[in-house]
């Protein structure tokens, strides 16, 4: 199983990613520039955290115009695999692939902290190896990740059961509480909080690998 | 020809920079102030030959395509000079 990391200039958390499935996982990973036209044989593409393009404009903004989300688009609209991680996920919101936006936090600061999240939905390619209602521990480092959506897309979002991940205690002021959303395909996810920041054992928690681990069993499934 | 669009959160969007300055200018005072709303602005010159039926086009498909968010943000064009 092969992994695309993208590399934006900006992107901090794309080695960490790569670390996270080579390492931890046992798949194989490989960096795709920003510039490229294509995925390669990637089987399944992270969008990983930092700050693309500097978070000129808005966070994700100059990031949904690179010439490889061209190609990352086309890989979701056909089913591929996504999952964006922070930056990651203001970047899919930017460019179309999930509803809403990423604002601003509540209270206006940069959160760098471990925060508990709820696994709200085991029915997708990202969340099929955590238990219904399982409490995970996952750090979130963002100064704009208050999810909003008008009241219609969240009302979709829930009853189509598209919430994967809920704070327990909202750090930021998102809507609903929400920490993670899938599209409504269910093969694109978009989460603030940093999977590949608890995936190795000496980094406190391992809770955020069943995220990858569920990815690589989903993708094993479908071959 | 210079065009200067203004982007700003739509009023239904919560504004946490805005209402941070309006509780600092209340602190220093001014109870008079209410409310406000942070946005931004940013000034576009155009090379010479263009008509200003072709500008005017360009310039809101790039505030809606770019320069705003239409999820959040609301927009307003305005010609600077002639």
């Amino acid at each position: 199983m092969k992994f695309g990391v993208v590399v934006f200039p900006g992107s901090n958390c794309d080695h960490d990613a790569w670390w996270a499935v080579t390492h931890n996982l046992g798949h194989e990973a490989e960096f795709l520039w920003h510039d490229d036209e294509s995925l390669g044989n990637a089987d399944a593409v992270i969008l990983p955290g930092g700050f693309s393009y500097g978070d000129y404009l808005r966070c994700g903004a100059i990031a949904k115009f690179s010439r490889i989300m061209r190609a990352v688009e086309r890989f979701a609209r056909e089913g591929g695999l996504v999952l964006g991680i922070c930056n990651g996920f203001q970047i899919l919101v930017e460019c179309g692939l999930l509803p809403g936006a990423l604002i601003r936090n509540r209270g206006l600061k940069f959160i760098c902290r471990q925060v508990e999240l709820r696994v709200e939905t085991t029915q997708s390619p990202f969340s099929s190896e955590f238990r219904k209602g399982q409490i995970v521990r996952i750090p979130i480092a963002h100064g704009e990740g208050c999810y909003v959506a008008d009241p219609r897309t969240l009302e979709e979002l829930e009853a189509e059961d598209r919430v994967v991940f809920r704070y327990v205690d909202n750090p930021n002021g998102s809507l609903n509480d929400i920490a993670g959303i899938l599209n409504a395909g269910r093969n694109v996810l978009g989460m603030m909080p940093h999977p590949e920041r608890a995936s190795d054992p000496l980094m406190g928690s391992t809770d955020g690998l069943l995220v990858f681990r569920s990815m690589a069993a989903a993708l094993s499934l479908a071959r | 020809m210079k065009y200067r669009v203004f982007v700003s959160l739509k009023p239904t969007v919560l504004d946490p920079q805005g209402q941070t300055i309006c509780r600092a200018l209340n602190g220093m005072g001014h109870h008079w102030i209410a409310d406000v709303r942070q946005g931004k602005y940013f000034d576009i010159s155009l090379a010479e030959g263009v008509t200003r039926e072709q500008a005017e086009r360009d310039i809101e498909q790039i505030a809606q395509d770019v320069l705003a968010n239409p999820v959040i943000e609301e927009y307003r064009v305005e010609l600077l000079e002639q």
